[in-house]
């Protein structure tokens, strides 16, 4: 089938049939490149090229889906009389009043990209390469790999009531990690998180500005320092997350909590539900008064920025939380029509998502990010009498509320008396999302900020692993409980 | 999905050059999904996938490469045409690879079960039948997966099942629920509805007032949905044979002989014993069972052919992750029915949930409580207990602290459906566990 939108714009509206609320179309087309180099050796290229359509019916109160591989006329005719079928079997037994109502856009975005990445696997292997053997410092080092994944993907969609969209981007995701091991000790020390936490838009461009070149042998000397360096107590102390943990909180602690599907129920028997109810919206005092969270798919570099979201939604920055006041949910315009019975004030944004061309669209984070402050960092570190620097998730675990949490790090420093002593492992902390963020007394300027994210957000039934941004400032949290290892 | 996969194997095969060699594997399902909320339905959908993957290899060098199948002929035999020609025209920049290793049988297996499944219809009329007046969440999967293999050396083989898993919980009200799950492959809506029906059995427990304890260390019964979480956390890296070599599984003082756990744990890769294929991505074909852990003691690992390679070693088959598959776990001794009254007093759990270790190297996890999770007194269950955390090691919990595991297993169907449906079973019994360390 041709790829283009008019094409399947007018193949779609001839194939539709009458009587439906809504219909509509989206296409993903999607390219991606693995390489890794492990221990020197380069590992199996993988490459995959993915593509398929999601065909959503509307029939009444009756929302239906069909999702197929088969772009052909017939395949597509196939899945639309799949998602009709389910629509009307769904009709009258919803958990919807009406037929909810979607925008029908028109539009584009593209990454902004400023230098396309289309090294041959024969350049990608040298960039790994000359990482991977610069890891090798010292017999106690055990393993370690180096890895790019670049990925392309265009997506398009096609409805009914007129709503044409293509939409094209560009990820680029360098990462290192190397283990370190003496005796019964083992440590793990990445560049960028153990799990692709440095995840941007563009292209070459993304490696440049990383500081991915030279990572290798710094990243295997942190490796040593790990192996060296004592347990981390235990006790009550202030606490400085770098960006590369904040991302992780923000994640755990204040997107989840605020997605409505959650609020709604649809998750309870999977990801869960959340702490946060819909009265909250709009007075609740989520954190101190440092606090700005912001949903912001206008941010060029970032992993999630995009114009419309998978329900046709026009993407815009907005507050979530301002001053530590919770303003609006992550929800997206089905979740905010079933809202509307118990609030019909709250505030929309567009982030109903969906993973891939096989997967509806559910209510996600996004962009989610937390806007600077004012603090240096070496203010910051000067402010703290005895206390601890932290950087670099490494463990995560939160109750189905998003209450309860418990985080781990790769790298543990030390704070005494407002200068950076030594280095600590395995550091951990653990506290309440009610709470936590009301300790938030410090939060770093703009030259304290990193853009990170994941590719691995995961939720809904059929389950979804899907990408999304954080970008956040070093901040600083007033007695937290922290502890170590058992050895 | 049969027939699509080896006709396209057979036609790629033809495309080879000299003394190139094709090895293909099929990942493909064609699912009806119908989730559920407040036993209304939320998203119903039906998905049809199918994904090649082709390793082109010449010498020691080789690439791989992964394409969505339309199942038009001519797409399909477009795109392969040019996934091969850019692997060819990759290969002669890649270096070899050391640690290639793949069948060269011409051997072939063919496994299908077929099943009853519900239509449409049906799924939507069971699930908003049985479940009215309750408040209950979840999700209905069915359908056939399937997995197949085939090499330019001759060999196919093709693993195909039919089956269906009902997961969901009933809420009584904020976050406390009864958590179900059933599977199978001969859809009945009675049993269905029956199943549905005796979670109503719980709420009136669920009802009442829930009991905060403080954290500290307690008694407790780990159910089978629950003691399943904990062992996949072991999954994550600790079989692995490659872990091991690295010093990376969370249970390295297992395998290095530095620690042990109870003499009752007895741990296996048993693929009789659940829907995996009995070939992995390379073409071998894998043991029917596999010791990992025999009376508390490191017994094997799981070896991948690269693996294998690499640490001069022999391959048991294992996937390149290196992960079980179709745990299971022996039975112990305690009868179910004793359960309550062997736990006397402490915490009986219904569920864990986000499961992560804490210290890696000690085999320390923490998670948190879920779902049916009960305060028990003098071998009667007093009332539902608030979320609480737990923080500790493998080692106490299934080592000195374990007092028993239930005489019986409950099988289990990963729920996971990322990228498609999973086809990782367990088999496992309840533990009772003298203390488990509640620490928030």
């Amino acid at each position: 089938m041709p790829f283009d939108l008019e094409t399947l714009a007018q193949r779609f509206r001839r194939l539709a049939p009458a009587g439906l609320d809504h219909a509509s179309v989206r296409v993903v087309d999607e390219h991606s490149q693995t390489t890794r180099v492990r221990q020197d050796v380069a590992e199996p290229g993988e490459r995959s090229h993915d593509r398929g359509a999601m065909v959503t019916a509307i029939a009444g109160d009756g929302l239906g889906y069909a999702a197929t591989s088969d772009l052909s006329e017939a395949g597509l005719r196939a899945a639309i009389d799949r998602a009709a079928q389910w629509a009307r079997l769904a009709r009258g037994r919803s958990v919807f009043d009406a037929a909810p109502a979607l925008p029908a856009p028109r539009g584009r975005y593209a990454s902004a990209t400023a230098k396309p990445l289309r090294l041959s696997t024969a350049d990608r292997l040298d960039l790994l390469m000359r990482e991977s053997k610069a890891c090798r410092i010292d017999d106690r080092i055990v393993d370690w790999e180096a890895s790019l994944w670049t990925v392309r993907t265009r997506q398009l969609t096609a409805s009914l009531d007129g709503a044409e969209t293509l939409q094209e981007h560009e990820f680029t995701i360098p990462a290192l990690h190397v283990v370190a091991h003496a005796g019964d000790l083992t440590q793990t020390r990445s560049w960028g998180g153990r799990y692709n936490g440095y995840c941007q838009q563009g292209g070459l461009e993304v490696i440049e500005r990383s500081g991915f070149v030279g990572c290798g042998r710094a990243t295997a000397e942190e490796a040593l320092q790990l192996l060296a360096a004592p347990n981390c107590p235990s006790g009550r102390m202030d606490v400085l997350l770098m960006p590369d943990q904040m991302m992780l909180q923000i994640h755990e602690s204040i997107g989840h909590p605020l997605e409505l599907d959650r609020i709604l129920g649809d998750e309870r028997n999977y990801a869960g539900t959340s702490f946060v109810t819909l009265d909250m919206f709009g007075a609740y005092r989520y954190g101190s008064p440092l606090l700005n969270v912001t949903f912001d798919p206008t941010r060029s570099e970032e992993f999630a920025s995009f114009a419309f979201d998978d329900e046709g939604s026009r993407a815009s920055r907005e507050y979530l939380i301002r001053d530590g006041i919770l303003l609006r949910p992550l929800g997206g315009a089905i979740s905010q029509q079933r809202a509307a019975r118990a609030r019909a004030d709250l505030g929309a944004v567009a982030t109903a998502r969906s993973c891939g061309w096989n997967r509806p669209p559910i209510d996600r984070m996004s962009n989610l990010n937390v806007e600077p402050g004012t603090s240096t960092l070496a203010e910051m570190i000067a402010s703290i009498d005895d206390g601890l620097l932290m950087k670099t998730n490494a463990s995560w675990s939160i109750d189905d509320s998003r209450n309860k949490f418990q985080f781990g790090c790769e790298w543990g420093q030390r704070i005494r008396a407002g200068q950076l002593a030594e280095v600590v492992r395995n550091p951990n902390y653990r506290g309440i999302s009610a709470t936590f963020w009301r300790s938030l007394s410090m939060v770093g300027d703009a030259s304290t900020m990193e853009v990170m994210g994941t590719p691995y957000c995961g939720k809904g039934e059929p389950n979804q692993a899907i990408r999304v941004g954080h970008a956040s400032p070093a901040c600083r949290f007033d007695g937290v409980d922290v502890f170590g290892a058992e050895r | 999905m049969k027939d699509l996969f080896f006709s396209l194997a057979g036609y790629a095969f033809g495309r080879l050059r000299g003394a190139e060699v094709l090895l293909a594997n099929f990942a493909g399902e064609d699912s009806d999904f119908v989730r559920f909320n407040h036993a209304r339905i939320r998203q119903p959908m039906t998905v049809r996938q199918g994904y090649l993957t082709l390793q082109l290899i010449d010498g020691r060098r080789h690439d791989r490469t992964t394409l969505t199948l339309t199942g038009v002929a001519a797409d399909d035999r477009r795109a392969i045409d040019a996934a091969i020609e850019a692997m060819r025209a990759d290969l002669r920049s890649l270096p070899e690879d050391p640690y290639l290793l793949y069948s060269t049988a011409a051997d072939a297996s063919n496994t299908e079960r077929r099943g009853m499944l519900p239509s449409a219809e049906e799924a939507i009329d069971t699930l908003a039948g049985a479940g009215a007046g309750l408040d209950m969440v979840g999700i209905l999967a069915s359908g056939p997966v399937a997995r197949g293999f085939a090499s330019s050396l001759g060999a196919r083989h093709w693993h195909a099942v039919d089956s269906f898993l009902l997961d969901w919980s009933v809420y009584a009200g904020g976050d406390k629920a009864v958590k179900a799950s059933h599977a199978g492959q001969q859809w009945d809506r009675a049993e269905v509805a029956r199943r549905i029906d005796a979670t109503r059995a719980q709420l009136p427990l669920l009802a009442r007032p829930p009991r905060s304890i403080e954290p500290g260390a307690y008694r407790a019964y780990v159910s089978p949905a629950a003691l399943d979480e904990l062992l996949w956390m072991l999954n994550w890296g600790g079989v692995s044979a490659k872990e091991q070599r690295t010093q990376q599984s969370p249970i390295q003082d297992l395998v290095d002989g530095r620690a042990a756990l109870s003499e009752q744990i007895s741990l296996r890769e048993h693929l009789a014993g659940g829907l995996a294929p009995k070939f992995d991505e390379a073409g071998f074909t894998r043991p029917e069972s596999i010791d990992l852990i025999r009376h508390g003691r490191h017994a094997g690992s799981l070896v991948s052919p690269r693996t294998a390679q690499e640490y001069g070693t022999a391959s048991n088959g294992a996937t390149e992750a290196e992960s079980m598959q179709s745990m299971d776990l022996a039975p112990g001794t305690l009868a179910r029915g004793e359960v309550l009254r062997a736990l006397d007093t402490g915490v009986y759990v219904g569920n864990f949930h986000y499961l992560n270790w804490s210290d890696r190297s000690s085999a320390r996890v923490t998670g948190l409580t879920r779902f049916a999770t009960w305060w028990v007194e003098r071998g009667q269950i007093v009332a539902p207990l608030s979320v609480m955390r737990f923080d500790d090691t493998l080692y106490r919990m299934l080592g000195a602290g374990l007092e028993a595991l239930d005489s019986e297993t409950d099988w289990i169907l990963n729920n996971g459906t990322y990228g498609g449906r999973a086809i990782e079973t367990s088999r496992v019994p309840g533990a009772l566990i003298s203390q488990l360390r509640l620490t928030l």
